[in-house]
Protein backbone atom coordinates (compact mmCIF):
# COMPACT_ATOMS: atom_id res chain seq x y z
CA UNK A 1 0.00 0.00 0.00
CA UNK A 2 3.37 2.12 0.38
CA UNK A 3 3.10 2.36 -3.73
CA UNK A 4 -0.51 4.11 -3.73
CA UNK A 5 0.23 6.43 -0.44
CA UNK A 6 3.63 7.59 -0.43
CA UNK A 7 5.89 10.02 -2.01
CA UNK A 8 7.22 10.08 -5.68
CA UNK A 9 10.74 9.07 -4.23
CA UNK A 10 9.23 5.93 -3.35
CA UNK A 11 6.86 5.72 -6.30
CA UNK A 12 10.76 5.58 -8.19
CA UNK A 13 12.53 3.71 -5.95
CA UNK A 14 10.01 0.85 -6.25
CA UNK A 15 10.11 0.60 -9.97
CA UNK A 16 13.39 1.82 -10.23
CA UNK A 17 14.22 -1.78 -7.78
CA UNK A 18 11.89 -3.99 -10.26
CA UNK A 19 13.55 -2.38 -13.45
CA UNK A 20 17.37 -3.18 -11.69
CA UNK A 21 16.27 -7.08 -10.79
CA UNK A 22 14.79 -7.19 -14.40
CA UNK A 23 18.04 -6.03 -16.00
CA UNK A 24 20.03 -8.11 -13.94
CA UNK A 25 17.99 -11.12 -14.59
CA UNK A 26 18.83 -11.09 -18.51
CA UNK A 27 22.24 -12.06 -19.09
CA UNK A 28 22.07 -11.12 -22.52
CA UNK A 29 20.91 -7.65 -21.73
CA UNK A 30 24.02 -7.02 -20.06
CA UNK A 31 26.42 -9.37 -21.14
CA UNK A 32 26.26 -7.69 -25.07
CA UNK A 33 26.34 -4.36 -23.85
CA UNK A 34 29.07 -5.04 -22.18
CA UNK A 35 31.68 -7.08 -24.72
CA UNK A 36 30.51 -5.97 -28.07
CA UNK A 37 32.06 -2.12 -27.25
CA UNK A 38 35.02 -3.13 -26.06
CA UNK A 39 35.27 -5.88 -29.33
CA UNK A 40 34.65 -3.25 -31.58
CA UNK A 41 37.25 -1.07 -29.53
CA UNK A 42 39.89 -4.12 -29.85
CA UNK A 43 39.49 -4.51 -33.59
CA UNK A 44 39.78 -0.56 -33.88
CA UNK A 45 42.75 -0.11 -32.15
CA UNK A 46 43.88 -2.68 -34.32
CA UNK A 47 42.80 -2.09 -37.15
CA UNK A 48 43.28 1.84 -37.36
CA UNK A 49 46.47 2.01 -35.57
CA UNK A 50 48.40 3.19 -38.81
CA UNK A 51 45.94 6.37 -38.95
CA UNK A 52 47.99 7.38 -36.19
CA UNK A 53 51.07 8.09 -38.53
CA UNK A 54 48.34 10.64 -40.18
CA UNK A 55 49.91 14.55 -40.05
CA UNK A 56 48.36 16.05 -37.59
CA UNK A 57 46.35 12.94 -35.60
CA UNK A 58 46.16 13.97 -32.09
CA UNK A 59 47.76 11.19 -30.19
CA UNK A 60 49.94 7.85 -31.15
CA UNK A 61 47.95 5.87 -29.55
CA UNK A 62 45.08 4.85 -31.12
CA UNK A 63 43.31 3.00 -28.17
CA UNK A 64 43.53 6.16 -26.06
CA UNK A 65 41.85 8.04 -29.32
CA UNK A 66 38.50 5.06 -29.40
CA UNK A 67 38.03 4.68 -25.96
CA UNK A 68 35.86 7.48 -25.46
CA UNK A 69 33.35 5.52 -28.51
CA UNK A 70 32.57 2.54 -26.31
CA UNK A 71 30.71 4.91 -23.66
CA UNK A 72 28.94 6.38 -25.91
CA UNK A 73 27.95 2.84 -27.72
CA UNK A 74 27.05 1.87 -24.12
CA UNK A 75 24.50 4.75 -24.07
CA UNK A 76 22.82 3.54 -27.54
CA UNK A 77 22.62 0.06 -26.25
CA UNK A 78 20.51 2.09 -22.99
CA UNK A 79 17.95 3.29 -25.81
CA UNK A 80 17.30 0.24 -26.99
CA UNK A 81 16.80 -1.70 -23.28
CA UNK A 82 14.91 1.09 -22.09
CA UNK A 83 12.47 0.76 -24.98
CA UNK A 84 12.34 -3.04 -25.20
CA UNK A 85 11.73 -2.80 -21.04
CA UNK A 86 9.22 -0.09 -21.36
CA UNK A 87 7.49 -1.75 -25.02
CA UNK A 88 6.97 -5.50 -22.74
CA UNK A 89 5.44 -3.32 -20.02
CA UNK A 90 2.67 -2.24 -22.06
CA UNK A 91 2.68 -5.62 -24.34
CA UNK A 92 1.94 -7.30 -20.94
CA UNK A 93 -0.65 -5.26 -19.36
CA UNK A 94 2.10 -4.19 -16.71
CA UNK A 95 0.95 -0.63 -17.61
CA UNK A 96 -2.59 -0.96 -18.03
CA UNK A 97 -2.28 -2.42 -14.15
CA UNK A 98 -0.36 0.87 -12.95
CA UNK A 99 -2.71 2.69 -14.25
CA UNK A 100 -5.32 2.19 -11.99
CA UNK A 101 -3.49 3.38 -9.12
CA UNK A 102 -2.02 6.72 -8.46
CA UNK A 103 1.50 6.42 -9.86
CA UNK A 104 2.16 9.61 -11.60
CA UNK A 105 3.99 8.92 -14.71
CA UNK A 106 6.84 11.13 -13.71
CA UNK A 107 7.60 8.24 -11.32
CA UNK A 108 7.21 6.07 -13.78
CA UNK A 109 9.19 7.38 -16.56
CA UNK A 110 12.22 7.30 -13.77
CA UNK A 111 11.92 4.23 -12.38
CA UNK A 112 11.66 2.76 -15.84
CA UNK A 113 14.76 3.62 -16.05
CA UNK A 114 16.34 2.90 -12.92
CA UNK A 115 17.69 -0.63 -14.26
CA UNK A 116 19.48 1.05 -17.34
CA UNK A 117 20.99 3.54 -15.72
CA UNK A 118 22.05 1.21 -13.38
CA UNK A 119 23.82 -0.92 -16.21
CA UNK A 120 25.21 2.08 -17.77
CA UNK A 121 26.91 2.99 -14.90
CA UNK A 122 28.82 -1.01 -14.36
CA UNK A 123 29.14 -0.34 -17.90
CA UNK A 124 31.20 3.23 -17.86
CA UNK A 125 33.62 1.66 -15.40
CA UNK A 126 34.20 -1.18 -17.28
CA UNK A 127 35.32 0.44 -20.33
CA UNK A 128 37.68 2.80 -18.10
CA UNK A 129 38.70 -0.25 -16.59
CA UNK A 130 39.80 -1.98 -19.42
CA UNK A 131 41.30 1.45 -21.00
CA UNK A 132 43.54 1.96 -18.00
CA UNK A 133 44.37 -2.30 -17.69
CA UNK A 134 45.49 -1.97 -21.65
CA UNK A 135 47.74 1.40 -20.84
CA UNK A 136 45.28 4.46 -21.61
CA UNK A 137 46.47 7.16 -18.96
CA UNK A 138 43.95 9.89 -18.55
CA UNK A 139 45.60 13.14 -19.00
CA UNK A 140 42.77 14.63 -17.04
CA UNK A 141 43.53 12.36 -13.94
CA UNK A 142 41.18 10.41 -11.56
CA UNK A 143 39.31 13.64 -11.35
CA UNK A 144 38.74 13.15 -14.91
CA UNK A 145 37.86 9.42 -14.86
CA UNK A 146 34.57 10.52 -12.49
CA UNK A 147 33.78 13.31 -15.25
CA UNK A 148 33.87 10.49 -18.06
CA UNK A 149 31.62 8.40 -15.57
CA UNK A 150 29.00 11.64 -15.01
CA UNK A 151 29.34 11.98 -18.29
CA UNK A 152 28.18 8.61 -19.47
CA UNK A 153 25.78 8.63 -16.96
CA UNK A 154 23.98 11.53 -18.80
CA UNK A 155 24.15 10.40 -21.88
CA UNK A 156 22.49 6.84 -21.32
CA UNK A 157 20.11 8.63 -19.75
CA UNK A 158 18.90 10.90 -22.63
CA UNK A 159 19.02 7.96 -25.20
CA UNK A 160 17.10 6.16 -22.34
CA UNK A 161 14.58 8.51 -22.61
CA UNK A 162 14.33 8.60 -26.56
CA UNK A 163 14.19 4.84 -26.45
CA UNK A 164 11.04 4.79 -23.82
CA UNK A 165 9.82 7.87 -25.89
CA UNK A 166 9.80 5.18 -28.84
CA UNK A 167 8.28 2.41 -26.66
CA UNK A 168 5.07 4.77 -25.93
CA UNK A 169 4.63 5.47 -28.79
CA UNK A 170 4.81 2.32 -30.48
CA UNK A 171 4.33 -0.04 -27.66
CA UNK A 172 5.90 -2.70 -29.65
CA UNK A 173 9.37 -4.49 -28.72
CA UNK A 174 9.81 -5.80 -32.54
CA UNK A 175 8.95 -1.75 -33.48
CA UNK A 176 11.18 -0.38 -30.70
CA UNK A 177 13.99 -3.52 -31.81
CA UNK A 178 13.56 -1.67 -35.65
CA UNK A 179 14.71 1.77 -34.56
CA UNK A 180 17.36 1.30 -32.32
CA UNK A 181 19.31 0.83 -35.52
CA UNK A 182 18.29 4.52 -36.62
CA UNK A 183 20.05 5.53 -33.61
CA UNK A 184 23.11 3.49 -34.61
CA UNK A 185 23.69 6.09 -38.01
CA UNK A 186 24.51 9.00 -35.57
CA UNK A 187 27.02 6.78 -33.80
CA UNK A 188 28.89 5.99 -37.82
CA UNK A 189 28.50 9.11 -38.79
CA UNK A 190 30.98 11.00 -36.48
CA UNK A 191 34.04 11.66 -35.54
CA UNK A 192 34.12 8.18 -33.67
CA UNK A 193 37.23 6.82 -35.99
CA UNK A 194 39.01 10.07 -37.28
CA UNK A 195 39.55 13.39 -35.91
CA UNK A 196 36.63 16.18 -37.74
CA UNK A 197 39.81 17.85 -39.80
CA UNK A 198 41.40 14.95 -40.73
CA UNK A 199 38.36 14.09 -42.67
CA UNK A 200 38.87 13.64 -46.47
CA UNK A 201 35.63 13.65 -47.66
CA UNK A 202 33.94 17.08 -47.46
CA UNK A 203 30.15 15.56 -47.22
CA UNK A 204 31.16 13.46 -44.39
CA UNK A 205 33.08 16.34 -42.39
CA UNK A 206 29.44 18.40 -43.06
CA UNK A 207 27.12 15.47 -41.88
CA UNK A 208 30.19 14.93 -38.64
CA UNK A 209 30.03 18.59 -38.07
CA UNK A 210 25.77 18.49 -37.44
CA UNK A 211 25.78 15.64 -35.39
CA UNK A 212 25.85 16.23 -31.62
CA UNK A 213 26.79 12.91 -30.64
CA UNK A 214 30.72 14.03 -32.05
CA UNK A 215 30.43 16.54 -29.41
CA UNK A 216 29.81 13.76 -26.93
CA UNK A 217 32.27 11.52 -27.69
CA UNK A 218 35.10 14.70 -28.23
CA UNK A 219 34.03 15.81 -24.64
CA UNK A 220 34.66 12.24 -23.49
CA UNK A 221 37.83 12.22 -26.07
CA UNK A 222 39.17 15.24 -24.41
CA UNK A 223 39.23 14.40 -20.60
CA UNK A 224 41.48 11.27 -22.19
CA UNK A 225 43.91 12.41 -24.64
CA UNK A 226 44.04 16.49 -24.21
CA UNK A 227 43.16 17.05 -20.49
CA UNK A 228 40.60 19.82 -18.97
CA UNK A 229 39.13 21.28 -22.05
CA UNK A 230 36.27 23.18 -21.09
CA UNK A 231 34.92 24.16 -24.57
CA UNK A 232 34.45 20.35 -25.31
CA UNK A 233 33.13 19.37 -21.89
CA UNK A 234 30.52 22.17 -21.63
CA UNK A 235 29.43 21.21 -25.73
CA UNK A 236 28.89 17.62 -24.62
CA UNK A 237 27.31 18.10 -21.27
CA UNK A 238 25.02 20.58 -22.75
CA UNK A 239 24.06 18.05 -25.50
CA UNK A 240 23.95 15.16 -23.13
CA UNK A 241 21.39 17.31 -20.82
CA UNK A 242 19.66 19.02 -24.00
CA UNK A 243 19.08 14.97 -25.02
CA UNK A 244 17.58 14.34 -21.51
CA UNK A 245 15.61 17.20 -21.56
CA UNK A 246 13.93 16.62 -25.10
CA UNK A 247 13.78 12.91 -24.52
CA UNK A 248 11.70 13.16 -21.26
CA UNK A 249 9.78 16.19 -23.10
CA UNK A 250 8.20 13.36 -25.57
CA UNK A 251 8.16 10.44 -23.25
CA UNK A 252 6.03 12.69 -21.09
CA UNK A 253 4.15 14.06 -23.94
CA UNK A 254 3.31 10.05 -25.16
CA UNK A 255 2.71 8.94 -21.48
CA UNK A 256 -0.63 9.83 -20.61
CA UNK A 257 -2.10 8.43 -23.51
CA UNK A 258 -0.73 4.72 -22.44
CA UNK A 259 -1.86 5.52 -19.22
CA UNK A 260 -5.43 7.00 -20.07
CA UNK A 261 -7.08 6.04 -16.56
CA UNK A 262 -10.85 5.94 -18.08
CA UNK B 1 14.26 -39.92 -51.58
CA UNK B 2 15.42 -37.65 -55.47
CA UNK B 3 16.70 -34.64 -56.48
CA UNK B 4 13.58 -33.52 -57.53
CA UNK B 5 11.63 -33.96 -54.51
CA UNK B 6 14.95 -32.40 -52.76
CA UNK B 7 14.52 -29.04 -55.58
CA UNK B 8 10.51 -29.01 -54.63
CA UNK B 9 10.98 -28.41 -50.89
CA UNK B 10 13.82 -26.20 -51.91
CA UNK B 11 11.52 -24.06 -54.18
CA UNK B 12 8.94 -23.94 -51.76
CA UNK B 13 11.08 -22.52 -48.76
CA UNK B 14 13.09 -20.21 -50.96
CA UNK B 15 9.63 -17.99 -51.73
CA UNK B 16 7.78 -18.33 -48.28
CA UNK B 17 11.44 -17.06 -47.00
CA UNK B 18 12.02 -14.45 -49.88
CA UNK B 19 8.53 -13.38 -49.91
CA UNK B 20 8.57 -12.85 -46.06
CA UNK B 21 11.76 -10.63 -46.14
CA UNK B 22 11.69 -8.70 -48.81
CA UNK B 23 7.73 -7.45 -47.75
CA UNK B 24 8.50 -7.31 -44.49
CA UNK B 25 10.38 -3.72 -44.07
CA UNK B 26 11.47 -4.56 -40.10
CA UNK B 27 13.25 -8.03 -41.64
CA UNK B 28 14.60 -6.45 -45.14
CA UNK B 29 15.81 -3.02 -43.60
CA UNK B 30 18.51 -4.23 -41.57
CA UNK B 31 20.69 -6.06 -43.73
CA UNK B 32 20.55 -3.17 -46.10
CA UNK B 33 21.10 -0.30 -43.80
CA UNK B 34 23.90 -1.88 -41.37
CA UNK B 35 26.21 -2.21 -44.77
CA UNK B 36 25.59 1.06 -46.29
CA UNK B 37 26.21 2.46 -42.88
CA UNK B 38 29.56 1.11 -43.12
CA UNK B 39 30.37 1.54 -46.23
CA UNK B 40 29.06 5.49 -45.68
CA UNK B 41 31.53 5.45 -42.05
CA UNK B 42 34.54 3.92 -43.90
CA UNK B 43 34.88 5.00 -47.48
CA UNK B 44 33.45 8.51 -46.38
CA UNK B 45 35.20 8.59 -42.97
CA UNK B 46 38.34 7.25 -43.27
CA UNK B 47 39.27 8.27 -46.72
CA UNK B 48 42.47 9.37 -45.32
CA UNK B 49 43.81 6.51 -44.10
CA UNK B 50 44.95 5.70 -47.63
CA UNK B 51 47.83 8.38 -47.54
CA UNK B 52 49.02 6.56 -44.54
CA UNK B 53 52.97 5.43 -45.83
CA UNK B 54 52.97 1.82 -47.09
CA UNK B 55 49.20 1.75 -47.85
CA UNK B 56 49.63 -0.01 -51.18
CA UNK B 57 46.58 -0.69 -52.90
CA UNK B 58 46.07 -0.24 -56.93
CA UNK B 59 42.26 1.62 -57.00
CA UNK B 60 40.69 3.81 -54.58
CA UNK B 61 39.85 3.55 -50.93
CA UNK B 62 35.98 4.02 -51.58
CA UNK B 63 36.73 0.92 -53.70
CA UNK B 64 38.86 -0.75 -51.05
CA UNK B 65 36.14 -0.74 -48.51
CA UNK B 66 33.75 -1.34 -51.13
CA UNK B 67 34.66 -4.70 -51.28
CA UNK B 68 34.51 -5.24 -47.30
CA UNK B 69 31.30 -3.95 -47.32
CA UNK B 70 30.09 -6.45 -50.41
CA UNK B 71 31.63 -9.39 -48.55
CA UNK B 72 30.18 -8.54 -45.12
CA UNK B 73 26.57 -7.75 -46.53
CA UNK B 74 26.73 -11.43 -48.14
CA UNK B 75 27.71 -12.57 -45.02
CA UNK B 76 25.34 -10.86 -42.75
CA UNK B 77 22.38 -11.52 -45.76
CA UNK B 78 23.26 -15.14 -44.40
CA UNK B 79 22.99 -14.42 -40.52
CA UNK B 80 19.82 -12.41 -41.19
CA UNK B 81 18.35 -15.63 -42.76
CA UNK B 82 19.37 -17.76 -39.79
CA UNK B 83 16.94 -15.52 -37.38
CA UNK B 84 14.11 -16.72 -40.30
CA UNK B 85 14.89 -19.98 -39.45
CA UNK B 86 14.95 -19.66 -35.87
CA UNK B 87 11.68 -18.02 -36.06
CA UNK B 88 10.14 -20.43 -38.05
CA UNK B 89 10.76 -23.14 -35.31
CA UNK B 90 9.60 -21.13 -32.83
CA UNK B 91 6.25 -20.06 -34.35
CA UNK B 92 6.13 -24.45 -34.98
CA UNK B 93 6.36 -23.51 -38.98
CA UNK B 94 9.51 -25.88 -39.00
CA UNK B 95 7.71 -28.77 -37.39
CA UNK B 96 4.86 -28.70 -39.97
CA UNK B 97 7.52 -28.47 -42.79
CA UNK B 98 9.60 -31.27 -41.68
CA UNK B 99 6.24 -33.38 -41.70
CA UNK B 100 5.06 -32.12 -45.52
CA UNK B 101 8.10 -32.24 -46.79
CA UNK B 102 9.75 -35.56 -48.72
CA UNK B 103 13.26 -34.75 -48.99
CA UNK B 104 14.37 -32.16 -45.67
CA UNK B 105 17.86 -31.78 -46.95
CA UNK B 106 15.15 -29.43 -49.59
CA UNK B 107 14.99 -27.03 -46.28
CA UNK B 108 18.58 -26.35 -46.17
CA UNK B 109 19.03 -25.74 -49.62
CA UNK B 110 15.78 -23.30 -49.62
CA UNK B 111 16.62 -21.45 -46.90
CA UNK B 112 20.49 -21.33 -48.65
CA UNK B 113 18.82 -20.10 -52.27
CA UNK B 114 16.72 -17.56 -50.49
CA UNK B 115 19.11 -15.31 -48.63
CA UNK B 116 21.22 -15.74 -51.85
CA UNK B 117 18.11 -13.66 -53.50
CA UNK B 118 18.04 -11.98 -50.74
CA UNK B 119 21.90 -10.83 -50.74
CA UNK B 120 21.57 -10.60 -54.21
CA UNK B 121 18.92 -7.40 -54.06
CA UNK B 122 21.22 -5.76 -51.32
CA UNK B 123 24.76 -6.50 -53.19
CA UNK B 124 22.68 -4.19 -56.20
CA UNK B 125 22.01 -1.19 -54.26
CA UNK B 126 25.23 -1.26 -52.29
CA UNK B 127 26.44 -1.30 -56.05
CA UNK B 128 24.44 1.44 -57.52
CA UNK B 129 25.57 3.32 -54.06
CA UNK B 130 29.26 2.91 -54.42
CA UNK B 131 29.44 3.73 -58.53
CA UNK B 132 26.92 6.81 -57.42
CA UNK B 133 29.34 8.50 -55.39
CA UNK B 134 32.14 7.38 -57.56
CA UNK B 135 33.88 4.36 -57.42
CA UNK B 136 36.40 3.50 -59.85
CA UNK B 137 36.98 0.23 -61.10
CA UNK B 138 39.83 -1.30 -62.63
CA UNK B 139 38.86 -5.09 -63.15
CA UNK B 140 37.45 -6.39 -66.39
CA UNK B 141 34.05 -7.80 -66.35
CA UNK B 142 35.64 -11.28 -65.69
CA UNK B 143 37.33 -9.44 -62.71
CA UNK B 144 33.87 -8.42 -61.22
CA UNK B 145 32.17 -11.83 -61.97
CA UNK B 146 34.65 -13.23 -59.79
CA UNK B 147 34.25 -10.87 -57.09
CA UNK B 148 30.48 -11.42 -56.91
CA UNK B 149 30.96 -14.76 -57.11
CA UNK B 150 32.97 -14.86 -54.05
CA UNK B 151 30.68 -12.86 -52.24
CA UNK B 152 28.06 -15.34 -53.05
CA UNK B 153 30.46 -17.89 -51.65
CA UNK B 154 30.97 -15.85 -48.26
CA UNK B 155 27.09 -15.55 -48.30
CA UNK B 156 26.56 -19.41 -48.69
CA UNK B 157 28.80 -19.83 -45.82
CA UNK B 158 27.33 -17.21 -43.45
CA UNK B 159 23.83 -19.12 -44.49
CA UNK B 160 24.99 -22.30 -43.77
CA UNK B 161 26.46 -21.40 -40.32
CA UNK B 162 23.37 -19.34 -39.12
CA UNK B 163 21.10 -22.63 -40.31
CA UNK B 164 22.99 -25.08 -38.74
CA UNK B 165 22.94 -22.84 -35.52
CA UNK B 166 19.17 -22.15 -35.84
CA UNK B 167 18.37 -26.25 -36.27
CA UNK B 168 20.50 -26.75 -33.20
CA UNK B 169 18.96 -23.85 -30.59
CA UNK B 170 15.90 -23.36 -32.43
CA UNK B 171 14.74 -20.52 -31.12
CA UNK B 172 15.51 -16.64 -31.76
CA UNK B 173 17.90 -16.27 -28.74
CA UNK B 174 20.75 -17.97 -31.03
CA UNK B 175 20.69 -14.67 -32.53
CA UNK B 176 23.86 -13.69 -30.98
CA UNK B 177 25.88 -16.71 -31.21
CA UNK B 178 24.98 -16.96 -34.98
CA UNK B 179 26.37 -13.04 -35.43
CA UNK B 180 28.81 -12.86 -32.97
CA UNK B 181 31.34 -15.34 -34.85
CA UNK B 182 30.81 -13.82 -38.18
CA UNK B 183 31.04 -10.13 -36.88
CA UNK B 184 34.57 -10.98 -35.55
CA UNK B 185 35.70 -13.18 -38.43
CA UNK B 186 35.07 -10.26 -40.41
CA UNK B 187 36.49 -7.47 -38.46
CA UNK B 188 39.42 -9.79 -37.40
CA UNK B 189 40.25 -9.50 -41.32
CA UNK B 190 42.07 -6.49 -43.46
CA UNK B 191 39.39 -4.22 -42.63
CA UNK B 192 40.63 -1.09 -42.72
CA UNK B 193 44.24 -1.30 -44.34
CA UNK B 194 46.44 -4.23 -46.19
CA UNK B 195 47.17 -6.69 -44.41
CA UNK B 196 51.16 -5.43 -44.19
CA UNK B 197 49.92 -2.21 -42.35
CA UNK B 198 48.33 -4.28 -39.59
CA UNK B 199 51.19 -4.09 -36.00
CA UNK B 200 51.06 -6.90 -33.05
CA UNK B 201 48.04 -9.53 -32.37
CA UNK B 202 45.97 -8.11 -34.73
CA UNK B 203 48.12 -9.10 -37.32
CA UNK B 204 48.80 -12.07 -36.04
CA UNK B 205 44.69 -12.83 -36.15
CA UNK B 206 44.69 -11.48 -39.99
CA UNK B 207 46.90 -13.34 -41.09
CA UNK B 208 45.32 -16.62 -40.21
CA UNK B 209 41.85 -15.50 -40.88
CA UNK B 210 40.54 -17.72 -43.83
CA UNK B 211 38.48 -14.77 -44.57
CA UNK B 212 41.72 -12.31 -45.04
CA UNK B 213 42.81 -14.22 -48.73
CA UNK B 214 38.95 -14.08 -49.93
CA UNK B 215 39.32 -9.80 -49.41
CA UNK B 216 42.85 -9.75 -50.53
CA UNK B 217 41.50 -11.50 -53.78
CA UNK B 218 38.65 -9.24 -53.91
CA UNK B 219 40.57 -6.30 -53.83
CA UNK B 220 42.57 -7.51 -55.83
CA UNK B 221 39.58 -7.99 -58.29
CA UNK B 222 38.00 -4.82 -58.13
CA UNK B 223 41.66 -3.05 -58.71
CA UNK B 224 42.04 -5.07 -61.65
CA UNK B 225 45.58 -6.65 -60.07
CA UNK B 226 44.35 -10.16 -59.57
CA UNK B 227 46.06 -11.99 -56.26
CA UNK B 228 45.16 -15.11 -54.55
CA UNK B 229 42.04 -15.52 -56.63
CA UNK B 230 42.59 -19.19 -56.59
CA UNK B 231 43.67 -19.56 -52.28
CA UNK B 232 40.29 -17.56 -51.87
CA UNK B 233 37.70 -19.79 -54.34
CA UNK B 234 39.16 -22.71 -52.49
CA UNK B 235 39.02 -21.24 -48.91
CA UNK B 236 35.49 -20.28 -50.25
CA UNK B 237 34.49 -23.67 -51.63
CA UNK B 238 36.42 -25.30 -48.49
CA UNK B 239 33.86 -23.34 -46.31
CA UNK B 240 30.72 -23.65 -47.39
CA UNK B 241 31.49 -27.68 -47.49
CA UNK B 242 32.09 -27.26 -44.21
CA UNK B 243 29.03 -25.57 -43.14
CA UNK B 244 26.99 -27.45 -45.70
CA UNK B 245 27.89 -30.60 -43.22
CA UNK B 246 27.34 -28.25 -40.28
CA UNK B 247 23.48 -27.86 -41.45
CA UNK B 248 22.70 -31.03 -42.41
CA UNK B 249 23.79 -32.20 -39.09
CA UNK B 250 22.08 -29.48 -37.73
CA UNK B 251 18.78 -30.44 -39.33
CA UNK B 252 19.01 -34.09 -38.52
CA UNK B 253 19.13 -33.46 -34.76
CA UNK B 254 16.06 -31.13 -35.55
CA UNK B 255 14.52 -34.03 -36.94
CA UNK B 256 15.33 -36.35 -33.89
CA UNK B 257 13.93 -33.97 -31.51
CA UNK B 258 11.18 -33.42 -33.54
CA UNK B 259 11.50 -30.29 -35.25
Amino acid sequence: MTVVSSGLAVQVGYLARRSVIRTLRQPAAVFFPLVFPVLLLAVNSGGLKAETNLPGFPTDSFLAFALAVPFIQGGLFATGNAGIDVAKDIQTGFLNRLALTPMRGVALLLGELGGVMGLALIQAIFYLVIGLVFGVRLESGIAGGLVMIALAAVIALGFAAFGAYAALRTGSTEAVNGIFPVFFVFLFISSMNIPRNLMGTDWFRWCATANPVSYLIEGMRSLIITGWDGQALGLAFGIGIGVIVVGFALAAAALPERMART
Amino acid sequence: MNVSDSLAVARGVAWRQLHNAVLNPTIFFPSLAFPLLNFAAFAGGLSRVSEVPGFNFAGSYTAFQFVFVLLQSAAFSGVFSGFGVARDFETGFTRRLMLTAPNRSGIVLGYAIASACRWLITAAVITAVAFAVGMQVGGDGVDLFGLYALALLVNFAGTLWSTGVAMRIRSQQAGPVMQMPVFLILFFAPVYVPLDLLQGWIHAVASVNPLTPVMEAARGLVSGEPTKTLVAFGTGVALVLAFSSWAIRGLRRAEAVGG
